[in-house]
C-alpha cells in the first residue's frame, strides 16, 4: 500500500516536472509515435512487447539499442534471418517499409528508442538518407 | 455513541485488511487448481480441473484407455519433447518422458503412437497397455518436410485405412514475398497444403505422398470425422488486410477478417490460399485483394467453401469431434475447436483464447458455434492486450468421456467432465 502511495505521488512529480519543450526530439517522439501505431503496432504491439514466439519486442534488444544502420535497414528491408533476440526465436516475418519516407523512419525509430523503457539516442532524417542511398545496390 | 463514531472511523481499517487477507488467500492459490474450474467458465453441470501444470508448452495431446496422458511440447525440456503421465482421482504423476525433439503432432492409432517434429514424422509400437516399448527407436515414417520459420508444426491425423495426413504450412503470410508480379504463388507444390502418407511406410519423402489437399494457408487443428469418413481441418486466415490495403479495408474489418474456416477435405480439394479467402460477415468467399479483389469481388468458385466459418485471426489449433457418452445428446458427434486467441487484431481488443463447441448432424456443422470453455486468458485486461495468462491449444477426449485441452503457455491440462 505504502509503495503504491509512494509510485502514485512519485509518478505525480514525475509529470510535472518534465519540461514541456518543443525541441526537435520531443516532436520527433510524437510523430513517430503516430507511425507506430500505423505500421508497427500491428506485429510489436502497444506496449512494445512482440507476440510470445511470433513477433520479438522492442525492449532493450540489441538491435534497437545498438548500431543504427543496422536499425534502419531492419526497416528498409525488413527482417526474416534465424536470430536469438533476448534468447527467443520469432516465426513470423517482418516486411520491408522502404515506402516510407526518411523522416518518417527516423521518428519511429527515435521514438522506439525512447519508449518502452528504453533509453537510446535520436535517429536523424539525414540518418536515414545515407543509410538508404548506400541501401540502393540490394 | 463514541463507540460507533470509532466503528465508522475504523471501519476504513478493516476494509483494507478484509482486503490484504483476501488477497493473501488469493496468491495461496497460485495454481490454477485452487480455482473455481481452474479458472474457467463452462455450461452448467460441466466441471474443469487442472489435472496437471507447469509442464512447458503443451501442445497437441492423446488419452489412452488405461489413462495415461502423451503430451508433446513445442520444445524439449531436459531433452524430452514427449511427456508421458498417468492420471488418477483427477490427478497426475509424470510417469515417463522420451523424444529428442519439441513439435505439435501426436495421434494413436492401431497399435502405434505417431509423433511429428517440424520436418519428420515418427512412429512408436505400443504395447497392450499403449505404453511405447522403445522410446529411443522410433520408425521415421516421413522425413524431409518444408519448414522456414513460418507455421512450421506439423500437425497430424490418421484415417481408417492406413494413411496419414500431414499439415506442411505456408512459410508466408499471403506469398507476396514469393510471388511480387502475381503470376501465380510458386510455394503451393511443396507447402500450404495437406499431404497423405502411407501410416506405416518407412521414410518417406514429398514424392511418396501425395498432396491431398491444397490451397491451405496452415492447418494445426485437424480430425478424422468418423461419421463422414473424412477429414476435417481448420485453417488460419492471412494476417493484415487493413496493413497492406487501407484504402479497402477498415481497422474493424482487418480485425474480424478474414473468417478462421472450417473445411471438409475430400482428395484433390483446393482452398484457395493465396488467391481467396472467406469473409463470414458477408458469407462469402472472396478474392483476395493482392490478386485484384476489393472485398466484394467472388472468389473463383473452383476453390471450396468452408462449411464453417469463425472470427478473424482466433487462430484454431484443435479440433476434435466428440464421440463420447458422457456429455449431454447435443455433444455427440459435434466439434470442438481450441481457439489459441488472436494477436493480429490491434489495435482492436485482441479475442479468442476459448474452446468452441459447433454442432454437427449427420456429419455437418448444423447451427451457430458457442463458447464452450473460457477465461482462459485471464482477466479481460490481459485477454484484450494479447498477454494471455493460459492459451488452449490442444484437445483430447478420454476413456471416458471427458475433455481434456492443453495450455501452451504455462502447460495446464484441464479435464473437462459433465454430471448431471
Ligand atoms: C508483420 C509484422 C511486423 C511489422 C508490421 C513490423 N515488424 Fe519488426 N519484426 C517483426 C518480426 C517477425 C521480427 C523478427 C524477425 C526475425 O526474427 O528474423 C521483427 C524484428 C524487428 C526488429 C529487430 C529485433 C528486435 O526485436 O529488436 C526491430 C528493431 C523491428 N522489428 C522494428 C520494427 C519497426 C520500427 C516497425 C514499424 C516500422 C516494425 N518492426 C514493423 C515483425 C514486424
Amino acid at each position: 500500500m505504502l509503495m503504491l502511495f509512494c509510485l502514485f505521488f512519485g509518478g505525480l512529480y514525475a509529470q510535472t516536472k518534465k519540461p514541456v519543450s518543443h525541441t526537435g526530439t520531443t516532436s520527433s517522439v510524437a510523430r513517430g509515435k503516430i507511425v507506430y501505431a500505423n505500421i508497427c503496432l500491428a506485429c510489436h504491439m502497444a506496449d512494445g512487447g512482440g507476440v510470445q514466439n511470433m513477433n520479438p519486442p522492442l525492449i532493450q534488444t540489441t538491435y534497437v539499442l545498438g548500431d543504427k544502420t543496422a536499425l534502419i535497414k531492419i526497416v528498409l528491408n525488413g527482417f526474416k534471418e534465424d536470430v536469438e533476440i533476448n534468447g527467443q526465436t520469432y516465426s513470423n516475418n517482418m516486411t520491408p517499409h522502404s515506402d516510407l519516407k526518411d523522416q518518417q523512419i527516423a521518428d519511429v525509430l527515435t521514438y522506439v528508442r525512447k519508449s518502452f523503457g528504453n533509453k537510446a539516442s535520436t535517429v536523424t532524417m539525414a540518418e536515414v538518407k545515407k543509410v538508404r542511398a548506400a541501401n540502393v545496390t540490394k | 455513541m463514541k463507540m460507533k463514531k470509532l466503528l465508522i472511523l475504523l471501519l476504513p481499517v478493516f476494509a483494507v485488511m478484509g482486503l490484504i487477507v483476501f488477497n493473501a488467500c488469493k496468491s495461496a492459490d497460485k495454481n490454477t487448481g485452487g480455482a473455481v474450474n481452474a479458472g474457467l467458465t463452462l455450461p452448467d453441470g460441466f466441471i474443469a480441473v487442472a489435472v496437471a501444470e507447469n509442464l512447458g508448452s503443451a501442445r497437441h495431446l492423446v488419452v489412452t484407455p488405461q489413462h495415461d496422458i502423451y503430451v508433446h511440447l513445442a520444445g524439449a525440456k531436459n531433452g524430452k519433447g514427449i511427456l508421458v503421465l498417468h492420471e488418477e482421482g483427477n490427478q497426475t504423476t509424470l510417469k515417463t518422458s522420451f523424444a529428442s525433439y519439441g513439435g505439435t503432432g501426436i495421434a494413436i492409432k492401431n497399435g502405434y503412437l505417431y509423433a511429428s517434429n517440424n520436418t519428420e514424422v515418427f512412429r512408436y509400437k505400443l504395447n497392450d497397455k499403449d505404453e511405447v516399448i522403445n522410446p529411443d527407436q522410433p520408425e521415421k515414417i516421413v522425413t524431409g518436410l518444408i519448414s522456414k520459420r513460418m507455421h512450421e508444426p506439423k500437425a497430424i491425423a490418421l484415417d481408417n485405412d492406413g494413411n496419414i495426413y500431414v499439415n506442411i504450412g505456408a512459410y508466408s503470410n499471403i506469398c507476396s514475398d514469393f510471388d511480387p508480379q502475381k503470376k501465380g504463388c510458386p510455394i503451393l507444390d511443396s507447402a500450404a497444403g495437406i499431404w497423405q502418407f502411407k501410416a506405416d511406410k518407412l521414410n518417406q519423402h514429398y514424392g511418396d505422398g501425395i498432396r491431398y489437399a491444397g490451397g491451405l494457408r496452415n492447418v494445426v487443428g485437424l480430425d478424422w470425422n468418423q461419421q463422414d469418413d473424412q477429414l476435417f481441418v481448420m485453417q488460419h486466415g492471412r494476417d493484415a488486410l487493413h496493413d497492406l490495403y487501407p484504402n479497402l479495408y477498415t481497422v474493424h474489418q482487418s480485425a474480424e477478417l478474414p473468417a478462421e474456416c472450417m473445411f471438409a477435405l475430400k482428395k484433390g480439394d483446393n482452398a484457395g490460399w493465396p488467391y481467396v479467402y472467406y469473409d463470414w460477415m458477408q458469407n462469402k468467399n472472396l478474392l483476395g485483394p493482392e490478386y485484384g479483389g476489393d472485398g466484394n469481388k467472388p472468389a473463383d468458385p473452383k476453390f471450396i467453401n468452408p462449411v464453417a466459418a469463425y472470427p478473424g485471426h482466433y487462430a484454431p489449433d484443435g479440433l476434435l469431434f466428440y464421440t463420447g457418452n458422457q456429455f449431454p445428446e447435443k455433444y455427440k458427434n459435434g466439434a470442438f475447436i481450441a481457439f489459441h486467441g488472436s494477436w493480429n487484431r490491434a489495435p482492436e481488443p485482441q479475442a479468442g483464447y476459448c474452446v468452441v463447441f459447433q454442432p454437427f448432424k449427420d456429419g455437418k456443422p448444423d447451427g451457430k458455434w458457442e463458447v464452450f470453455a473460457d477465461g482462459f486468458a485471464g482477466t479481460a485486461e490481459q485477454k484484450a492486450s494479447g498477454r494471455a495468462v493460459h492459451r488452449p491449444c490442444g484437445l483430447a477426449q478420454g476413456p471416458d468421456g471427458s475433455l481434456y485441452v492443453t495450455d501452451d503457455v504455462k502447460g495446464t491440462i484441464y479435464k473437462i467432465t459433465y454430471s448431471k
